[in-house]
């Protein structure tokens, strides 16, 4: 029983494991030491930066643009996906050019938007809103096509009209999987996020940064930024699963 | 619907149609005419007639895949037909009220709704105002007298209990008639017997017109008033056998001469229309 009770401590021995191994590796000076910064050093940065520091600042931008990208990609991809779904002929005729760009690195497409947009914010949001549609839209135009066969039938079969069907029934069995699409969309914003603060003439956010610290070679700032972007990822993922858990209660059941 | 409203409709008859020699003389409730249905190459029914009485349980039985289910959701208008005429006292699908309750109650509930607002849900599609569905369902559940919590969600509930909200989704609207494909099928051995009890008692109550796809002999013998045993592709009536055994019929019934003899007579026909092939 008690040690039933301490399994939500698990995911910590991996962690401890990990800091474990890098103390390890700095304290024996197995690793040089400018390339790996101590645990302490690196925790010190992070905490530094973040509190009322300028990582702090950064890990907002970033944020902000993520979610915008996010955002504007779900107001454009939903309404579209369920249009496209709705009909699996109008589906089919798009598949193809949906499937093309979603497999182009929405990296190459910078210098498209910088040309359109300038080197502001404008370019960084849209080049991650855009990477993020084709994949919000393909996972909502899958969850409105995979409806279940009987649930529409039933609905049909008490006399709902195809709008009621379509709003009633196929939008809300497409939620499970519209959750999967800004699950992935939202992760994808941040990669394009922070490539884009990397290298489009940025002058804050997380990539920004990395970037800035590696030019300087003050190492514990750049592990304390990568270490941001990583709970930057992880927290928006937890996020919307809770989002999920909370609107779509019956998914997977 | 309650038993005033039953006693006002044109057949109150229909629930003494256990006895002997009554269902004959009944006016049709459902007349098919020349029904034809093909799937690729395969033909499914050819310019089949068949009457359904009005207030029987009517149990469709026969040999893998001879079309027992597309029977039903054929008439339920579920898929189209090819050619032919079904008719309800010589009106269309669309001027009727019906219900239909699917095998596959998981898929066939809304998880999104309660259990209470699945079964409100088809007198929503009639436009029915919220304060009026709300008594209509309350008056519903208190007449069944149904015990479960329907403020669940389906997916919190079993699977006896989901398809009773299933069957109550389809009764609410005080259906004309109602269709149910295996609706038991996905139960276990002990809820099917529960739910079979349950079906019978709502059908005394209500003496609507019920047309049930069974794949078990016993179940389909025992609730009803005439089994209709389908012949291999294209689907002929083998028999339409009547089960004279009183209602309510409880497990003595299925040691009874009667009907005993009734179900070795519906498993002949069956047995032979199998070998035919």
């Amino acid at each position: 029983m008690i040690a039933r009770r301490l399994d939500v401590f698990l995911p910590l021995i991996g962690v401890a494991g990990l800091v474990a191994i890098w103390s390890g590796a700095t304290a024996l000076k197995l690793v040089d030491p400018v390339l790996l910064p101590s645990p302490a050093s690196t925790f010190d940065a992070f905490w530094k930066g973040m509190d009322g520091g300028r990582l702090g600042f950064d890990f907002a931008k970033t944020v902000y643009r993520t979610m915008m990208a996010t955002v504007i990609a779900a107001i454009i991809a939903i309404p579209l996906g369920i249009v496209l779904g709705a009909s699996e002929r109008v589906y089919r005729s798009l598949e193809f050019v949906i499937d093309f760009f979603r497999s182009t690195p929405a990296s190459a497409m910078f210098p498209l938007f910088l040309v359109l947009f300038g080197v502001g914010d404008e370019t960084k949001i849209s080049v991650a809103a855009f990477g993020a549609i084709l994949v919000i839209l393909f996972n909502v135009a899958y969850g409105v096509m995979n409806a279940r066969k009987t649930r529409l039938l039933a609905a049909k079969v008490m006399g709902a009209s195809r709008l009621r069907v379509l709003f009633d029934v196929m939008l809300l069995e497409s939620l499970p999987q519209t959750f999967v699409g800004l699950r992935n969309g939202v992760s994808l914003a941040l990669v394009i996020i922070v490539v884009a603060e990397m290298f489009i003439g940025s002058q804050d956010g997380l990539g920004h940064s990395v970037f800035e610290a590696q030019q300087l070679f003050d190492m514990p700032r750049m592990y304390a930024a990568i270490f941001a972007a990583g709970a930057l990822g992880y927290g928006l993922n937890l996020l919307f699963l809770l989002i999920e858990r909370r609107f779509v209660h019956w998914s997977g059941k | 619907m309650t038993v005033a409203q039953h006693a006002l409709r044109p057949d109150p008859s229909g629930v003494l149609s256990a006895a002997p020699g009554v269902g004959y003389t009944k006016r049709p409730h459902v007349t098919i005419r020349g029904l034809s249905k093909r799937f690729d190459s395969a033909v499914i029914y050819d310019k089949f007639d068949l009457d359904i009485p009005r207030g029987e349980l009517i149990s469709v039985f026969g040999p893998n895949g001879c079309g027992k289910s597309t029977l039903i959701n054929m008439i339920a208008g579920l898929i189209p037909v090819d050619a032919g005429e079904i008719l309800f006292d010589g009106m269309r699908l669309d001027e009727i009220k019906f219900g239909y309750v699917f095998q596959n109650y998981r898929e066939a509930l809304f998880p999104w709704m309660r259990a209470f607002d699945n079964i409100a849900y088809p007198l929503k599609m009639m436009n029915v105002p919220a304060a009026e569905r709300k008594a209509r369902t309350e008056k519903l559940v208190a007449h069944l007298g149904v015990k479960i919590d329907l403020n669940l969600y389906p997916y919190k509930m079993s699977g006896g209990q989901q398809q009773l909200v299933s069957i109550m989704r389809a009764l609410v609207v005080e259906p004309e008639i109602l269709f149910l494909d295996e609706p038991f099928s996905a139960l276990d051995y002990e809820m099917t017997l529960f739910m079979r009890e349950q079906l019978q008692k709502l059908f005394i109550e209500s003496g609507t017109t019920m047309v049930l796809v069974s794949h078990d002999l016993e179940e389909a013998v025992y609730l009803a008033d005439r089994v209709l045993l389908l012949s291999r592709h294209p689907a002929r009536v083998a028999d339409f056998t009547v089960v004279r055994s009183p209602r309510p019929r409880t497990d003595t019934t299925l040691s009874d001469a009667d009907f005993v003899q009734t179900k070795a007579h519906c498993l002949e026909v069956f047995q032979r229309e199998v070998r035919r092939a």
